[in-house]
């Protein structure tokens, strides 16, 4: 059994809650006494059946307001994989939101509502999910009862889409026609959509192969802590402690420190204390070396042969999440895995209207939600990967120097 | 090629090592929560593995309501010792005395809210910048939305609005001199993870987590084991009964479950079946409002 992180969006009232619910109650994941909760707050919003919604309200702001403001996180299981879903608002304002849930998500669910079509919003998550580079797109078209199951109209959203995503270059996408609230395809194939041939949606969920997302010729180590006993049994012991992020590692194995450039070989590598042939990603793991150098916090082990951009001028694609705007020439810290640097924005290249894809060159200001291409300097050198060829490695946040907040999410390039 | 498989369990463990370690870079001084609770039990188990062969480095520290189980109690010094681990007890107790608290009363006294103020008097007496707990979210709404890196005020106050957007793997830990940041390294495991995981890595558990006999009121429903910090009125039904504990808090107000499980592979199969949430069998201070945690949360509960 392995794990699945996927994130759902849609915009408001095409059924994203319904259809967490009725995943969640489908596959036994809503316990009686969390259903009896609903069953309350359904007849306090006298909407006389259970709503399924419900089970995903999280905070009392928000079931008071009838909206979600941020990511909620929902866990299931069956007897093939875990879940873990990111439940992120499809509100206009909330790109923040969905850009944080999609960072982790290995697939993205994007609601159509099949009375609507592909609409705005659509296009937004979609640009959205290839911006953050989801490695799966499931599109579902809600809603089918409400338009008799019609093939036809399944078919038009399905042209519709594909040619949208063609131009955005999302490759791997698979077309579901369902109805959240009666349960069509979402755990049992439907007896109303007998043109359609696919998988029900769980199906899907459960099947679909991941471990080719995984990158495993270029080596990527972040040194988290050193690990250093200094007991008597262990005088001499030093160990960088860190996550593989892709690739893998074994003794024996000549790397280089970043962004120093040194070179050196691996003595051991252990998971758990306990030495291992190879750690792979993404393992968290200690890796030894035979020379004695100094290796701090922040440094990435890579294997010799793999080459990567050590650079002090680096360009992004940041998405703004802080209500203070960006401000050209004002320094953050930029923290790529351990590594954190202070930085200046130098440049915004242009601003990136997520609606569109259109690159606007004239704006008034970089505020909250906003999408802009920049050109970052550093304090020294880092050594990154470009988020679109190595995702594992290409991520970035930065940092508020006095206020401490993060203030934005970079996919570096 | 050789086969690059890991099950969820290696998968969920490497990213919580993962946190353990990001909390021992980017921090000063951090402590873990040690309640000899199972989830603060596998904190434990995590963080030593995400140390080895050196020794987890920070302390462990219990607040010790007064309420607790003497088993979780016993389990939890003997454990810091088995481990070679600093362990700070600091009690409500204490706290009460020195700060003129008025305790909650009722039939069954929850020092839920009070524990708070040992908590944050805990704090800064140590200056710890950093709390590892071991909440879940999915135990409850409320803690759906909590990020793994979550920053409290100097009142140890959360505010679901000012919560730092988490993307990748990328923790910001950077705070101001008072604050400090709680760190869920086990945020994105359930219930049934735990006990999965307590299984493989053979850890030893409190007894209290297996059937044994026990004196109980019934009440509401709920099994709550006979002690000296509850009320017993005239009318109250007290049974003995064959019992287990599926999450460990305090005396007054976690409930028993009705039980035979003797083994971790008894009380899978019980969890598996059952069709009640953790909360909502165990917690009888979490009925009271439907918004009960997400209230203590914003008063520096964990
Ligand atoms: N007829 C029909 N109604 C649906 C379906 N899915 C959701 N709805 C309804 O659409 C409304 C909005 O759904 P909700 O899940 O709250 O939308 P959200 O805003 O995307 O989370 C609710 O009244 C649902 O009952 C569906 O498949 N068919």
């Amino acid at each position: 059994m392995d794990l699945l992180r996927f994130i759902t969006a849609g915009s408001v009232d095409d059924g994203k809650s319904t259809l967490i619910g009725r995943l969640l109650y489908d596959t036994d994941s809503i316990k009686v006494d969390q259903l009896e909760t609903i069953l309350k707050q359904s007849k306090n919003k006298s909407e006389g059946e259970i709503d399924l919604a419900l089970f995903t309200d999280g905070l009392r702001a928000e079931r008071e307001q009838g909206i979600t403001i941020d990511v909620a996180y929902k866990y299931f299981a069956t007897e093939k994989r875990k879940f873990i879903i990111a439940d992120a608002p499809g509100h206009i304002q909330y790109t923040r939101n969905m850009v944080t849930g999609a960072s982790n998500s290995d697939l993205i669910i994007i609601l159509v509502d099949a009375r609507l079509g592909v609409i705005e919003q659509t296009r937004r998550h979609s640009i959205i999910a290839s911006l953050l580079q989801i490695p799966h797109v499931v599109v579902t078209i809600n809603k089918m009862d409400m338009v008799n199951f019609s093939e036809e109209v399944y078919n038009t959203i399905v042209a519709d889409y594909s040619k949208m995503a063609d131009m955005l270059k999302i490759t791997d996408v698979t077309f579901i026609p369902i109805s959240a609230l009666n349960g069509d395809n979402i755990v049992n194939p439907s007896i109303n959509t007998p043109w359609y041939k696919g998988e029900t949606l769980l199906n899907l969920l459960e099947t679909i192969n991941i471990s080719n997302d995984i990158n495993y010729e270029e080596s990527r180590f972040p040194v988290q802590f050193v690990i250093r006993p200094q007991s008597e049994d262990l005088h001499d012991y030093r160990g960088y402690a860190g996550k593989v992020l892709s690739g893998t590692y074994k003794k024996g194995d000549v790397v280089t420190i970043l962004p120093d450039g040194i070179d050196s070989t691996i003595k051991a590598v252990e998971v758990h204390g306990i030495e291992v042939d190879e750690a792979f990603a993404p393992q968290s793991a200690v890796i030894r070396l035979t020379d004695d150098i100094d290796i701090n916090r922040g440094d990435l082990i890579v294997k010799k042969s793999n080459i990567l951009k050590v650079s002090q001028e680096i360009e992004a694609t940041l998405c703004w999440m802080d209500n203070k705007p960006l401000v050209v020439g004002n320094k953050y810290l930029l923290q790529v895995q351990s590594k954190r640097v202070r930085c200046v924005i130098k440049e915004i290249n242009y601003k990136l209207d997520v609606n569109t894809l259109e690159k606007q060159e004239q704006f008034d200001q970089v505020g909250l939600n906003d999408v802009v291409h920049v050109l970052i300097k550093t304090a020294s050198p880092i050594a990154y990967d470009s988020y679109n060829t190595l995702r594992a490695n290409g991520g970035a946040i930065l940092i508020d120097e006095t206020a401490h907040t993060t203030v934005a999410g970079c996919m570096l390039s | 090629m050789p086969q690059h498989t890991l099950n969820y369990l290696d998968l969920l463990e490497a990213e919580s090592i993962h946190i353990m370690r990001e909390v021992a870079g980017q921090f000063e001084r951090p402590c873990l929560m040690f309640s000899g609770g199972k989830d603060s039990i596998t904190l434990v188990q995590l963080a030593m593995k995400a140390f080895k062969p050196g020794k987890i480095p920070f302390p462990l520290v219990h607040i010790d309501t007064g309420h607790n189980f003497p088993e979780a109690l016993e389990y939890r010094d003997r454990m810091a010792q088995e481990m070679g681990a600093k362990l700070i007890v600091r009690k409500v107790e204490d706290t009460i005395k020195a700060r003129g608290l008025k305790e909650a009363g009722g039939k069954f006294p929850s020092r839920n809210a009070l524990q708070s103020y040992t908590l944050l008097d805990t704090i800064e007496e140590f200056g710890f910048d950093a709390c590892i707990g071991g909440a879940r979210r999915d135990e409850e709404k409320a803690r759906a939305k909590e990020r793994i890196f979550s920053v409290r005020d100097e009142f140890g106050s959360w505010d679901p609005k000012k919560q730092r957007p988490e993307l990748w793997n990328l923790y910001n830990g950077m705070i101001a001199k008072g604050e400090n940041v709680r760190v869920f390294p086990i945020s994105n495991w359930v219930e049934l993870d735990v006990w999965n995981y307590i299984k493989r890595e053979g850890i030893e558990l409190p007894s209290i987590y297996f059937t044994h006999e026990r004196e109980v009121i019934i009440h509401n429903e709920y099994l709550v084991a006979m002690s000296e910090f509850v009320r017993v009125d005239e009318g109250d039904v007290i049974v003995k009964r064959n019992v287990r504990y599926r999450t460990v808090g305090d005396m007054t107000c976690t409930a028993a479950v009705s039980s035979t499980a003797a083994t971790i592979d008894d009380i899978i199969k019980e969890i598996q079946l059952t069709n009640i949430s953790e909360r909502g069998e165990t917690r009888i201070d979490d009925q009271v409002s439907e918004a009960a945690m997400e209230d203590r949360k914003k008063n520096g509960y964990f």
